[in-house]
Order: structure tokens, then sequence, then C-alpha cells
């Protein structure tokens, strides 16, 4: 065996050596990347209950001041509990948009009663929501920033070698279908 | 998520490998210069000791010095919920993760900056004045830009090349000093041991490095943190998908900025304007670009809002190339605006007059907590403030005369 020999035999395991550790660090990346958009979609869901949890709240105290908008009151209260009860995300997604609607309609009304408007309690229960759709927002566009960043990786070579064999599969991306849905947020308080 | 961090440090490790060599040509110039060829190695440890002690203590003391000498105060969300909510709405664009604490600091010129080396210490800290003047979608850009220094790995960094930039002035400095001091002495006695044209060669070299290395320092210093403070504007157009919150908080900070005496030199950095200079001309040691350059370059991004738009916008309103690196560049997805785009809250817009007069009395009440005193609300509506240490136990309303029991008593 001459010194030839373990010069190639000294090479290629290092080749060997070094492609394992590419994989490796391919494959830790996608699981990454996935779980980032499992955690992302998460943040989702903890805003949306986070809404669920303010509206008996809001609704207690904006009664106390207009108690005879009753009907707008009625829809937010019937849309929250529809959107608990969702037995599908297609039923929940769609009854979390009727949500929205339903709230922005009642901010609109909360605008005629200068009394509720100055009330301390209603003020920081307003900047919550507020705060509370911006996050539902944001974790959505937080969601579709992971999810496209990480089906990218899974259709791009040399990534999609990986994870092909793995089993990574693309994660759908969030669309607002509704053109009122999209326009909801707008509402300024 | 973008790979920002990997691509940018890939981008500032030449700088930070620049920095280390000159420490290092530096140490064993002046051993060398001290005791020939001996002191090399003791040169060598020396800058080494001076490096590992000023990184312990930067590592241990630094984010709690800074925010005890800038006079800040840790909040609650209790204590200013839009400020919390926003900082929140942040963490969960950036995916950072971890919510970092939030200071507020008493002083009426707006500004912020963000410290902490690691996640579990990560701090975003505002001053007063950036809570009484920022309309919602300002303090929303002001607040994305810190986060997105956190989420790019910057408080770390530039730690690292403060320390080494400190090592390096320390160094420098103590040899031309002693020289300065013990010149005379040493002299005459190199002249007998004298081992030649090479060693006289090297000494003059170690007192040209003593002057220069120092210069250099600061000169890549600066430059990496004006080049961090452009990665951050783009992060936060990305992640609030709305630039001109940024663009027009940066334009009063700029204004209002000028003469903040409670930030020294060695925080100037930290801020995201720098309060020193912030209206002066920017040259080889700003440590942030010009407000005005950062301000166009927000609003020429053409309606969108990635890297890619951010990128293209610096390389036509400064002429240089761009400032983002390749695989953040390549990695960015494209993304709408807020106005009619599908995802991404819609802008709060202009506030009303009855909103400021509102966010006024809340950042007064801040400060007041923040000075000890207590703060109570009679059920008629009115905010009672009593100072420490009053000895009532009950206090009168003075709109509707009921008599409030003062909590704590």
């Amino acid at each position: 065996m001459g010194p030839a020999l373990l010069v190639v035999i000294a090479l290629v395991v290092g080749l060997i050596f070094l492609g394992i550790l590419v994989v490796v660090g391919m494959y830790n990346g996608l699981v990454r990347a996935r779980n980032e958009t499992k955690n992302s979609w998460a943040q989702i869901d903890v805003q949306l209950k986070r809404r669920h949890d303010l509206i008996p709240n809001l609704v207690e105290t904006v009664k106390g001041y207009a108690a005879h908008e009753s009907k707008t009151l009625e829809s937010v209260i019937a849309a929250r509990s529809q959107a608990v009860s969702a037995p599908t995300t297609d039923a929940r997604i769609a009854a979390e948009g009727q949500l929205s609607q339903a709230l922005s309609r009642l901010m609109v009304v909360t605008e005629q009663y200068p009394d509720l408007k100055a009330n301390q309690n209603f003020l920081s229960l307003q900047e919550e929501l507020t705060s509370t759709e911006n996050k539902i927002s944001f974790a959505r566009q937080a969601y579709n920033d992971a999810a496209t960043s990480y089906n990218t990786r899974i259709e791009t070579f040399p990534s999609n070698l990986i994870a092909g064999n793995f089993g990574f599969k693309p994660e759908p991306l969030f669309q607002v279908t509704d053109e009122k849905e999209r326009q909801a947020p707008q509402v300024k308080f | 998520m973008w790979e920002a961090i990997e691509s940018n440090r890939r981008r500032s490790r030449w700088i930070v490998a620049g920095m280390g060599a000159l420490l290092v040509a530096l140490g064993g110039l002046i051993g060398n210069a001290i005791a020939p060829r001996t002191g090399i190695l003791i040169g060598l440890g020396g800058a080494l000791f001076v490096w590992i002690l000023l990184w312990t203590v930067a590592v241990f003391q630094g984010d709690s010095i800074m925010l005890s000498i800038a006079g800040a105060q840790k909040i609650e969300k209790a204590d200013a919920p839009q400020l919390f909510n926003v900082v929140e709405e942040m963490v969960i664009a950036s995916s950072l993760g971890k919510m970092p604490d939030i200071y507020v600091i008493p002083d009426d010129r707006p500004n912020a900056f963000a410290a902490g080396r690691k996640p579990e210490t990560r701090v975003v800290c505002v001053t007063s004045g950036l809570l009484r003047l920022m309309s919602r979608d300002e303090l929303q850009g002001v607040i994305a830009h810190e986060i997105g220094h956190h989420k790019n790995g910057d408080p770390a960094l530039m730690i690292l090349m403060g320390v080494m930039l400190g090592a390096i002035v320390l160094l420098a400095d103590v040899f031309l000093r002693s020289n300065i001091l013990f010149g005379g002495r040493r002299r005459s006695r190199d002249d007998k041991d004298d081992s030649g044209g090479l060693q006289i060669l090297l000494v003059v070299l170690a007192f040209a490095l003593a002057i220069l290395a120092p210069i250099l320092a600061q000169v890549m210093y600066f430059a990496c943190s004006r080049r961090r403070e452009y990665l951050a504007d783009a992060s936060a157009a990305r992640f609030t998908r709305y630039p001109e919150g940024l663009a027009s908080a940066l334009e009063k900070i700029a204004v209002e900025a000028q003469g903040n005496r409670q930030a020294n030199r060695v925080l100037a950095p930290m801020y995201i304007v720098n309060p020193m200079e912030a209206l002066a001309a920017v040259g080889l040691f700003s440590t942030h670009p010009p407000t005005e350059n950062r301000v166009h370059i927000l609003r020429s991004m053409g309606g969108g809002v990635g890297y890619v738009d951010y990128d293209a916008a610096f390389r036509k309103i400064t002429g240089k190339a761009g400032c983002i690196g390749a695989r953040t560049l390549n990695e960015d997805t494209p993304a709408t605006r807020r106005e009619g785009g599908p995802e991404g809250p819609v802008a709060a817009g202009p506030e009303t007059r009855e909103e400021k007069v509102t966010r006024s009395r809340e950042v007064g009440n801040l400060l007041g907590r923040m000075g000890g005193l207590t703060m109570m609300q009679c059920p008629c509506g009115v905010g009672i403030k009593i100072p420490p240490g009053a000895p009532w136990a009950t206090i009168p309303c003075p709109r509707c005369g009921r008599e409030n029991r003062v909590p704590g008593k």
C-alpha cells in the first residue's frame, strides 16, 4: 500500500464525512423552518382565543352606555359563540371572519356615544381589541412568511432532495378570500 | 426566518476579523518594542488579557450598566399598555420568540435603543418623549426597528466590536503614555542591546500602529454600526409592511433629538437616531447614517416592503452597492404594503387631537408612577396622584367629593 493510496482513502473518507455534515445541516435547517411555521400557526390561534376572551367584557361595558344597540351586540355574541364552537377549520375561519365584521360594526356604533368613549375601562378594552386585531394580522403575516420560506426550501435544489426523502410537505398559505374580511381591520377606533 | 442573521454576520465577520487582526498585531508589536523577540508573546498575552477582561465586564455587567447610566426603569403592561402591545405585535411579526423586557427612560427627547446579548436578556428601551410624540404607526415603526436589531443579532455583534475597539484603544493608550513618561530611559537601554535595523523598524511600526490602530478600529466600528442601522430599517419595513411609519418617526426624532444630554458617546451607537449629532453631517466617525437618507430610502421603496425593495431604494439613493446580504435577498419573498394588502393590519392613519391629549396624559401618569407617585382612580372617573410617603389614609375626590381610600394605607 503506497502513500498515494492512503491519500486517496483519506480524501474519500473526508468527502463522505463532509457530505454527511451537509445533509445533517440541511435536514436540521428544514426542521427548524417547519417548526417556525408551526409556531407561527399556533400564534394565530393564541390571538384568536384572546379576542374571544375580550368580547364578553367589551359587550358588558358597551351595554351600560348603549343598551338599545342590542342588535349589534347580539350579532357579536352570536358570531363569537359560533367561532368558539366551530367544528372544522374551514368553519372556524369563516366564523372568525364574521366575528371580525361584527366587531367592526360594533366599533362604528360606539362612535356615537361620547360618554362611552370617555370611559377608562372602554378605552383600555379598545386598545386591547385594536392590538389583538393587529396581532392576528401580524401572526398571519409571520405564518405566511415562515411558510413561504419553508416551501421555497422544500422546492429548491439541493434541499428538495432531502425534503423528498424525509417526507417534508409544503404548508398551505393563509389567503384572505373574502373581500369584506380584508377590509375589516381598516376600521379606525 | 430570513437568515438575515447569517448572511449579514458573514459580511460583518470580515470587519470583526480585521479588528481582531489589528488587536493581535498591536499586541505583538508593542511586546516586541518593550523586549525584542521574547516580548512578542508577552504582548500577545497582554492583548488577550485586556480583551478577555473587557469582554467579561461587558457580558456580565454591560446591559445593566448601560441601563443604569441612562436612568431607565423596567415597566410592566399595566404601566404603558399601548407600548407593551406594540412590542408584542412586532415580536409576533418578526417571530422573535421571547418577549424582550421593556424599559422607559424619563427624558423628553424621543429616542429608543435595543440591548441584550442573549434572548433572555433582551431589552427594548424607549424615552418618555418618544411615547409622547409618536402616533401608534410611528411607535410601531420605531419598535420594529429595535426588534429588527434583535432579530439580526446586532446587540451581540456591537458588544463584540465595542470590546475589541476598547481593547485596542486601551493598549495603544497605555503604550504611548508609558513611552512619553519613561521614553528617555528606555531609549538609552535599547541602544546597548540594539539588535539591528529590523528591531528599529519594528519599534517604529509599533508606534505607528499605536497611533493608527485606534483610529482604524473606530472607522471599522462605525462603518459596521451604520450598516446595521440600514438593515434594521429594512427589517422594520418588512415587519410592519408600512415603511412610512418609521420614516415619519425618524423625521420627528431627528428634529427633537438634538442635544440629548442624557445619552453619552458610548451609548450613541445603540440609539435609533444618533443623539449626539442628530442632524450633523455624517462622516467616517458617525455611528448612524444620515437620517435624511434613511427617510428618503424608506419612502422610495416603490410600494414594496421586502428586503429586495429596500436594497434597490438604498442603491438608488446612496449610489453605493447594496446594504443587504445576497442570501437574504434571495430568500426574500414578495410582500405587499398594508393598504389593500391581503395580510397585515391597515395603518391607523394620522391621529386626532383627542388621541394626542390622551396619550400625553398617559405618559404623564407613567412618569408619575416611575417617580414613585401612587395613581388611583375615583369611581367618578377622576384620576388622583398621591406623592410617596403621604400621611393620609383617605383622600377626597376633587370633583365629586367622595372619600377614597389610599391604597396601601
